[in-house]
């Protein structure tokens, strides 16, 4: 828009959303001020990470939870915000039910008070996470202040191959690049092995960007975008599809275009990866050992003797056969449809180990309708998962589900951070929803791959 | 506690204190408040629960448990990654931070720091370790962070650090709280709603 003191720039906010955690706060800024809100039809609310996954009835057993969910009610009332509460059939992880509602598109600047909005940057929308006195920001003016990012293409040649997923990509890219390596950068993702990923496994590869401290993960419109957003609730209709299509068709990044740094990667060559430490950087593929302090970048060391101490993990041994507790299949990474479609492949005809927890959060109600539809939840339940109701859950356990203890988490979610999920001294292992159910099925961690062949190998037989 | 501290606000120049040393690299804003600490609907109880988990751990021994009334909080590489809650400045300025110098933040907390007022300044790895070092061998001394200049100063020695001129000019001047001035453009904004395909039906 403009120029504003200090040199940063006043973007326009195209689609604002918002959640019960970030938002009371500037809300009540708001208040404080004297200010309106600008736009209420450009921002839309839902509720996620407080929401307990088993009985929803309200009020919650929980009064803080109780308290900030009408909170956000009251505040989406008296403002004229489009709330997708409890029930809706809309409910859901604000990054998971913006896109399944169309309202995420190409070419909007997306901003939510949350770090992972970098996943609505799959369609071609340049999104970011942001802080409570920004949202106040957005609220009051629809727009914010922001310094121009640098971009860094990382262009990814070939294929994925059978049992290695969006996740293992970008765990593979995180420990590549490093988790401060992309600060300063947005990160476009391109290549074969990009186009080649449907729209969900994008959002997979975006979401994550931030965990490489890229504020942004994009991807280019495509034709797999288009047919994503045709016929959902908020995507254009009828005259105004066709317009919107060639409109978005423009925004593709020039051929010519100077990037300020490139990275090629080879999908071909990666295995499914799995994290052994306490940032989601600290990522080996699952035939390697855990990293000697030896092979590390002198940098690296302090953190990876952190991690050796907190997780109670040698060096140089492996990840495959460390017995697991907790098994947790969700999040705004890896909680929609075709992620419990993987998990289900494997769970399916198996059981979960005795002694492990194990269970399956859907990223929103719209998802838990589909798969419920398509017999997923049987199958879950069938193999001795529970099945649960929609929320962000044991990701950042704001709500009941938590690790008791120095509990180890086999999690397809996004961190692995010192007590991330729930427990001071609670243990995570990060990784794609199918090697999760392959750890709640073994009791251990266990390559997905094998398990898949002999499926495989079940089957011809 | 916390009633008679006072927020920055206006012209931010100078900010003199004693300093608290927090060593490592990719410190996240979980550490900084746990998420359980993120059901409130106000940020008022903030201080008291900053790094809650790790003053735990250290049973008392934390540099948060024994520099208290510290205000100026050193750091190493890419401190405040992860997620984007502003809960984790709130914390650290209810506590009673008022700047923090490190090798490199994580972008969105740098953003949430500023938008409180809280300057972030960096330096490379080296001064960094000498700060810290003089930090350690006379703990309860008052240094001073002068943000026209860039120089951190102990009572014997002083350092050069680097902070972007925009983000220096804004705290100096006080316009750090952008808020006014971005609803000063709500014209613009109106504009651009009338022009955006995305908002118009996609109209030529």
């Amino acid at each position: 828009m403009d120029k504003l003191h200090g040199g940063s720039t006043q973007l326009f906010i195209g689609l604002h959303l918002i959640h019960e955690v970030t938002s009371p706060q500037a809300f009540a800024a708001l208040k404080d001020k004297g200010l309106k809100v600008l736009s209420p039809e450009r921002t839309f609310a839902t509720v996620d990470h407080i929401v307990p996954t088993t009985n929803q009835n309200r009020p919650f057993a929980d009064p803080l939870a109780e308290e900030m969910l009408s909170t956000l009610e009251n505040n989406c009332s008296s403002h004229g915000i489009k709330l997708y509460g409890l029930g809706s059939g809309k409910q859901g992880i604000v990054h998971v039910i913006a896109p399944e509602l169309g309202l995420t598109q190409p070419g909007m600047t997306v901003a939510c008070g949350d770090s992972h909005t970098s996943t609505h940057g799959a369609f071609g929308a340049i999104a970011f996470g942001i802080g409570t006195s920004q949202v106040r920001d957005v609220l009051a003016s629809q727009s914010l202040a922001m310094n121009k990012l640098k971009v860094r293409r990382i262009w990814v040649t070939g294929q994925l191959s059978e049992g290695v997923y969006a996740k293992d990509l970008i765990l593979h890219i995180i420990r590549t690049i490093g988790v401060k390596g992309g600060v300063g950068y947005a990160y476009e993702f391109a290549g074969p092995a990009i186009e080649a990923l449907s729209m969900e496994e994008r959002m997979t590869i975006c979401n994550m960007a931030i965990e490489g401290g890229a504020r942004c993960g994009y991807v280019n419109p495509d034709n797999k975008t288009f047919a994503y957003l045709n016929g959902r609730l908020h995507a254009p209709k009828g005259k105004e599809w066709d317009k919107a299509i060639s409109w978005w068709k423009k925004l593709k990044t020039n051929t010519e275009a100077i990037f300020d740094d490139e990275m090629i990667f080879n999908g071909t060559e990666i295995s499914p990866t799995v994290t052994w430490g306490i940032t989601p950087g600290q990522g080996i593929a699952i035939n390697e050992a855990i990293p000697c302090p030896e092979d590390l970048d002198p940098a690296d060391k302090p953190i990876a003797q952190e991690a050796y101490k907190y997780m109670n993990i040698d060096p140089g041994t492996y990840l495959t056969g460390l017995p697991i507790d907790v098994c947790f299949i969700g999040s705004c990474t890896n909680g929609r449809l075709s992620d419990l479609q993987a998990a289900a492949e494997i769970a399916k005809g198996n059981h979960v180990a005795k002694g492990i927890k194990a269970f399956v959060v859907p990223g929103s109600e719209q998802v838990a309708k589909e798969a419920k539809r398509i017999g997923l939840d049987k199958i879950f339940k069938t193999a001795g998962f529970e099945w649960r109701e929609p929320g962000c859950s044991m990701c950042l356990a704001m709500n009941p589900d938590r690790l008791e203890g120095s509990q180890i988490s086999a999690s397809s979610s996004n961190r692995n951070f010192k007590g991330r999920q729930g427990s001071a001294t609670g243990r995570t292992l990060l990784m794609s929803p199918a090697m999760v159910a392959a750890a709640a099925i073994k009791g251990e961690v266990t390559d997905v791959r094998e398990m898949l062949l002999q499926k495989e190998n079940t089957i011809s037989n | 506690m916390e009633q008679d501290k006072v927020f920055p606000s206006g012209e931010i120049k100078q900010i003199k204190g004693s300093c608290l040393v927090l060593k490592g690299d990719d410190i996240d804003t979980d550490r900084i408040i746990p998420a359980r600490f993120l059901k409130c609907v106000s940020f008022k109880d903030l201080g008291d629960q900053v790094f809650a988990d790790d003053r735990i751990e250290m049973k008392g021994s934390h540099p948060f448990d024994i520099n208290k009334g510290s205000s100026i909080l050193i750091v190493n590489c890419n401190f405040g990654c992860g997620s984007s809650r502003e809960h984790a400045p709130q914390a650290l300025m209810r506590w009673g931070i008022r700047a923090i110098i490190g090798q490199s933040f994580a972008e969105i907390f740098f953003g949430n720091c500023l938008a409180l007022g809280i300057p972030c300044a960096t330096s490379e790895k080296k001064t960094i370790q000498e700060i810290q070092q003089e930090i350690t061998k006379s703990p309860t001394a008052k240094f001073n962070l002068e943000i026209q200049k860039l120089v951190f100063e102990s009572p014997n020695k002083s350092w050069n650090l680097s902070m972007e001129n925009g983000q220096r000019e804004m705290l100096l001047s006080g316009r750090w709280d952008v808020t006014s001035q971005l609803i000063d453009k709500e014209n613009k904004v109106q504009s651009i709603k009338k022009n955006l395909p995305y908002l118009t039906n996609f109209k030529e």
